[in-house]
């Protein structure tokens, strides 16, 4: 092998992406400056690698190997695709905003008002010159990242929700992104404030149009959880079997703040799902589970940063997946206690389920603690079904596939459990079946 | 007219030993047949060859039930078609609630039968009755599948199961230990009703006991791996007096 063949930290074809796009990217002067500073970044560093401890196992140089150019805005006939993808979404009743190929379509969204919730467009905020701080909606506090700067040079679009202070809207609030383009990218941020004393359920779905192949979703959302506010935060990733999902969440938590977050990932070729939290007040607590149902050469990857920066704190991951095929799932957990963070109490539970010998699933938990009266505690398994417990049902009647089918839906019902909504649970438990009844 | 179920001349390996060394065993139907035998005698290993278990490798012999070929079925199949073995040590399912394990497992076998399926009512109406006969509470039926069961509450949720899915064999594999004696006759009294012209029970227990309450027809002693005598119910007092030191010469 010639170790000197390093490739280039940018290709020809990733510059191009920013430089094509750029004048249809929204936003002048700070904004602009703000894209290109990010844009520099994300060039300097290039696709996350395998070298890259953070993206050990999900090498997007490999997986990705190129960012697709900027997906066009959407005209009538995409529109018309986008809704009759609406239809089939199993989450009804909700407050509806939808994104099609990264631009907020009215059309399609809820526009009646909901008592205590704001809603405006990214766009409209970054090309309103009024907005004193709007560059700031391009600006993030986490350590540096290659994906979150492509994300900040290039975002489109997004919702910009503030929930006020005390208020508790009746329906959740959805944000559907739809992908109708093949082989292009919506780069999407949302932000979304949520005032003190303040209760919400926030959705988030990720679905391609019919004929929609091979597309690039990457979206960033940025949330700030204000003192005793309660949210519950829940991501339905159903991308197009070949589609990429390259997501971060970036999550500020106020005093007694109560978030509950869980991520379900069925769809997509290639998903990373990146969630950075920070305690910013004491006694808050976080859920933050999930479940990924792979199978085929699905690859998804659930990487969760937890900084217990302020004393008094609990969280609890819990995370399953289902592995199947040559399917690869990848969960990686850091929990950061800091110094004075004492009475923290952090738990993480993850378990993957390996359907075939060539599935494959990584586990990573990190714990840095650097506060001495804490509990912390990890725990990991990996294995196959257990044999004794398939032929028990199948010695009762069920064919191998029914009696695995049982066997799964018990492994991800502990996860799904947690989600608190129960008609949220109740789509979660459909997504799974329906993945079940895929298996035959 | 066939037995319900023929077992010749059977040699079973686990792990490149052989544990069954040409066993036979008759059983017709409306039979009780009681298999006694000193531990590692292959007894188990007997019930789970014809329930299918997987592991064991059958190197001679048949098995016919009903006049098929039981080895060529997988152990639905086998379910479906009327076997029913009560585990020796049934097994815990977290998250697999026992109500949704009894419908998914009576439904799929009278799919496979090409029954109609048990519409829910006439499904709870038929578990509650069985169960009330069992001295089970619907509580437990709400938990995981034997879930925090005790001893006997596991051996009564297999009678529930045998009960509910009316198989033609019905093989118990030490049924009675773990049980207290009230446990028993009840268990006990739930197999006695199940007792028909139609329907066999294979008895897998060490203890004389429990043939006080199920009666059988045949009583057979098994040693290393073989059938090594055969009788009524009365080898069943022989052994309690006498213990199973006479058989070990002959197994050998
Ligand atoms: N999976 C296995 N691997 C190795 N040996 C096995 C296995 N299963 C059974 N055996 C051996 O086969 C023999 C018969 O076991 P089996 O469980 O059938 O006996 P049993 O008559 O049911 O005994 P008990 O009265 O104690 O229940 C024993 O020597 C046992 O160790
Ligand atoms: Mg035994």
């Amino acid at each position: 092998m010639n170790l000197a063949l390093v490739k280039p930290t940018m290709d020809g074809a990733a510059s191009d992406v920013f430089a094509i796009a750029r004048d249809r990217l929204p936003g002048k002067g700070p904004v602009a400056e703000v894209r290109q500073a990010a844009f520099e970044d994300f060039a300097q560093k290039g696709l996350p690698h395998r070298r890259v401890e953070e993206w050990k196992y999900t090498d997007l140089r490999v997986l990705l190997r190129e960012v697709a150019p900027l997906a066009a805005p959407p005209d009538q006939a995409v529109l018309d695709r986008a809704k009759k993808t609406l239809a089939s979404l199993d989450v009804n009743g909700a407050h509806r905003l939808v994104l099609v190929d990264g631009a907020f379509a009215p059309q399609l969204s809820d526009t009646t008002s909901e008592a205590g919730v704001a809603v405006q467009t990214l766009r409209a905020m970054l090309e309103n010159a009024d907005v004193a701080a709007r560059a700031d909606l391009l600006r993030t506090n986490v350590a540096s990242d290659a994906m979150i700067s492509l994300n900040s040079a290039m975002a489109t679009d997004g919702a910009v929700i503030d929930v006020t202070e005390n208020a508790a809207p009746g329906k959740p609030i959805h944000i559907v992104h739809v992908a109708t383009q093949s082989k292009a990218a919506a780069f999407t941020r949302s932000l979304v404030k949520v005032a003190n004393g303040a209760r919400v359920t926030l959705i988030e779905s990720f679905v391609g149009a019919d004929g929609a192949a091979g597309y690039q979703a990457h979206d960033s959302v940025v949330l700030w959880a204000g003192d005793g506010a309660d949210v519950q935060h829940i991501r339905l990733v159903e991308d197009a079997r070949d589609a990429a999902n390259i997501a971060t969440a970036i999550v500020t938590l106020g005093e007694r703040t109560q978030y509950r977050a869980f991520n379900l990932t069925s769809g997509g070729a290639v998903c990373r799902y990146q969630a950075f939290l920070r305690f910013g007040g004491q006694n808050a607590h976080a859920d933050v589970n999930g479940v990924s149902l792979l199978n085929g050469r699905q690859h998804a990857d659930n990487t969760l940063v937890l900084d217990h920066a302020v004393p008094n704190c609990t969280s609890n991951e819990v995370f399953r997946a289902v592995v199947d095929d040559q399917a690869h799932s990848v969960f990686q957990g850091r929990i950061n206690v800091h110094p004075d963070a004492q009475k923290t109490d952090a738990r993480m539970m993850t378990r993957a389920l390996l359907l075939s010998d060539e599935a494959e699933a990584d586990n990573k938990p990190e714990l840095e603690i650097f506060a001495d009266d804490v509990q912390c505690g990890h725990g990991a398994t990996t294995g196959a079904l257990d044999d004794s417990l398939l032929f028990y049902l199948r010695a009762r009647g069920l064919p191998e596939k029914e009696a695995q089918a049982l066997l799964i839906q018990a492994f991800v019902g502990e996860a799904m459990e947690s989600i608190a909504d129960e008609t949220l649970r109740d789509v979660a438990i459909a997504t799974a079946e329906r993945w079940l009844a895929a298996r035959g | 007219m066939s037995a319900l179920l023929e077992v010749r001349n059977l040699q079973v390996r686990v792990e490149e030993r052989e544990i069954l060394h040409g066993l036979s065993l008759t059983v017709n139907k409306g039979e009780v047949h009681a298999i006694m035998g000193p531990n590692g005698s292959g007894k188990s290993t007997l019930s789970h060859v014809i329930a299918g278990k997987p592991g064991y490798e059958v190197t001679g012999g048949e098995i016919l039930f009903k006049g098929e070929d039981l080895l060529e079925m997988s152990p639905d199949e086998r379910a479906a078609k009327g076997v029913f073995l009560a585990f020796q040590y049934p097994v815990e399912i977290p998250g697999v609630a026992t109500m949704t394990f009894l419908r998914t497992a009576l439904n799929a076998q009278r799919k496979a039968r090409g029954e109609s399926e048990y519409s829910t009512p006439d499904f709870l109406k038929k578990v509650r009755a069985v169960a009330a006969s069992l001295n089970i509470p619907q509580e437990m039926l709400r938990r995981g599948v034997n879930v925090g069961f005790s001893g006997g509450e596991k051996k009564r949720n297999e009678v529930l199961q045998m009960a509910l899915f009316e198989p033609s064999l019905c093989i118990l594999d030490e049924m009675d230990s773990g049980l207290d004696i009230d446990a028993l006759r009840i268990a006990a009294d739930g197999v006695n009703a199940l007792r028909s012209s139609e329907r066999a029970m294979v008895v897998i227990t060490h203890y004389q006991r429990l043939l006080n309450y199920i009666v059988p027809d045949f009583v057979h002693v098994m040693s290393k791996g073989r059938v090594v005598k055969s009788g009524g119910k009365e080898l069943a007092l022989e052994l309690e007096e006498s213990g199973y030191a006479q058989f070990e010469d002959q197994a050998a």
